[in-house]
């Protein structure tokens, strides 16, 4: 017999605390789609995701309904593009982007990842002609989402990829100034991508991966925080133990949900990613549970400890309560999208050093920052190239999701709304390392990446 | 296959007898009902078997989403796996 107490825990975890599935996103290979003619391969493209994902969001609707539980987004991710664009030419790329978009108009879902290139040791013409044109088609769509993975940590980074992402972000920038810059919020750049990532703007179906996949984002960080704050001042063990707890329980739901979900679809199910995700919504910030974790405010000294304890507890619950884990796993710490982040950007106490640190410890990176609009190229590659060190160094994933609003300057505030948030322009460092950018070429992966 | 019945709201004459009735009519059997009042406050829980449920359960769920709104109520109907799985191993 149920338990009354378990019965109201959970019935107030999903309406007073926040709790939600925060995406279902199927995973579709376009391999098949592959055609010499441009018009042909967005016509394969279209028909496929809309084929494959038809029954995407009713299913993700009637699972909500089953079992009372918010899911947020519906979302498709496919294989990285330039891996099937073959010798299209650069118009084709944007033609693919808006067949990706006309089809994520059809199926009702709320992003569709994949416009991507994996550029890590070098870069094929295809991938140089998607790279081309990432901003126009960010600009001409509004569903599509892009990521270029330049570094790894078996094959270095390329810091030609970078220089040439740091063009690619301040023209998506222009492009889209008269709406706050937002096509650099569908763009991300990474190290050491994940294949099976559900979780926007980076999301793409890896070429390991099934044909079609079911892949899950669970979120809760109010749940965490509400945890917490109602254990009083125990030590940082307790802690740790009782967010390992509560992240087994939220875990729980999103298996349950991919479950169902794989079963109704009839697509195999891929992954659980275990990243706590915010959203800016009140009670629903990773920057409050550190702060309930007993920080003044997030960013304070002490801030970097607390995310890596926080994270690390967040692993060990999860990946007990689901049977195949992926994706970023971690906690996400995107300014934009958090409301303590917000808060402790604007009252000085969160600078993008300090953010720089966090990702050391946490998944997934420098994520929906913004800086002013004049910010010269080479400083946003110096940006980029630093945080992708910090991931090619630690053999994890790491990422850049920067926005460069264009017109705006530090202190100003840039408004998305939804899910993307409102995010202060916060001011950085705009020392030149143009020289060293310019240097090109290819920065050797890490010894400790020779394992074998 | 069973599912939760939760009521939530302020303590009035006739909360069971309407919930209960709107099982009865969609041929949902009642299990176990644990119900309390604090202070004004009225709380319900109902294990429902929805075995010989006469319509798709999400039409079930708006029935009793809109009897709530009807009597200011909180009324949320769950399948009982997300509570097993959730506190379970």
């Amino acid at each position: 017999m149920l338990n009354t107490s378990d019965i109201l825990e959970t019935i107030n975890m999903i309406s007073q605390e926040n709790l939600d599935v925060r995406t279902i996103t199927m995973g579709i290979s376009l391999f098949d789609c592959v055609s010499e003619d441009e018009n042909r391969l967005c016509d394969k493209i279209y028909d496929k995701i809309t084929k494959k994902a038809e029954r995407l969001v009713p299913v993700g609707c009637e699972i909500e309904k089953r079992y009372g539980i918010p899911i947020v987004n519906k979302r498709v991710s496919v294989t990285p593009i330039s891996l099937v664009g073959g010798d299209i030419s650069p118009e084709g790329y944007i033609k693919v982007a808006k067949a990706l978009q006309r089809a994520a108009d059809t199926l009702g879902i709320n992003f569709i990842g994949g416009f991507s290139a994996l550029v890590q040791k070098g870069m094929t013409k295809s991938a140089e002609r998607l790279i081309s044109v990432i901003p126009e088609a960010l600009a001409e769509t509004q569903m599509v989402c892009s990521s270029v993975n330049v570094a790894s940590t078996k094959a270095g980074i390329n810091m030609d990829a970078i220089a040439r992402m740091g063009e690619v972000i301040k023209r998506a920038a222009y492009l889209t100034r008269d709406n706050n810059s937002i096509g650099c919020a569908k763009l991300v750049v990474f190290a050491n991508v994940p294949d099976d990532n559900p979780f926007m703007a980076g999301a793409f179906h890896g070429i390991g991966e099934d044909e079609t996949a079911i892949n899950v984002g669970v979120s809760g960080p109010g749940v965490v925080a509400s945890a917490i704050k109602r254990a009083g001042d125990c030590s940082l063990s307790e802690l740790a133990d009782l967010i390992k707890k509560t992240a087994f329980k939220i875990t729980r739901v999103g298996q349950l949900v991919a479950m169902e979900a794989s079963k109704k679809l009839d697509t195999p199910f891929g992954i659980i990613d275990l990243s706590l995700a915010p959203t800016p919504a009140i009670g629903d910030s990773v920057a409050h549970i550190l702060e309930e974790m007993g920080l003044e405010t997030c960013g304070a000294h002490g801030t970097t400890a607390c995310l890596a304890m926080l994270n690390d507890a967040v692993k060990k619950g999860g990946v007990m309560a689901s049977s195949r884990v992926g994706g970023l796993s971690g906690a996400f710490i995107p300014v934009s999208e958090d409301a303590g982040m917000i808060a402790a950007v604007e009252n000085g106490s969160l600078t993008l050093e300090k953010l720089e640190a966090m990702t050391a410890v946490c998944s997934v990176g420098l994520d929906m920052i913004a800086v002013p609009g004049d910010t010269p190229e080479a400083v946003i590659c110096g940006i980029i190239a630093d945080e992708i060190s910090i991931g090619v160094a630690n053999t994890k994933t790491t990422a850049v999701r920067l926005i460069p609003a264009y017109g705006k300057s530090a202190g100003d505030k840039i408004d998305f709304g939804g899910l993307l948030g409102s995010a202060p322009i916060m001011s950085i460092n705009t020392r030149s390392p143009e020289r060293f950018i310019s240097r090109g070429g290819h920065i050797p992966a890490p010894i400790h990446s020779l394992k074998n | 296959m069973k599912a939760v019945v939760t009521v939530t709201g302020k303590d009035s004459v006739g909360i069971i007898a309407a919930v209960s009735n709107e099982c009865a009519l969609c041929s949902v059997n009642i299990v176990d009902i644990t119900q309390t009042v604090l202070s004004d406050y009225f709380v319900m829980i109902m294990l429902v078997n929805i075995d010989e449920l006469k319509m798709p359960f999400d039409e079930f769920v708006d029935k009793l989403a809109a009897l709530g709104q009807d009597k200011s109520l909180d009324i949320h109907v769950m399948h009982e796996d997300i509570f097993n799985t959730m506190h379970t191993i």
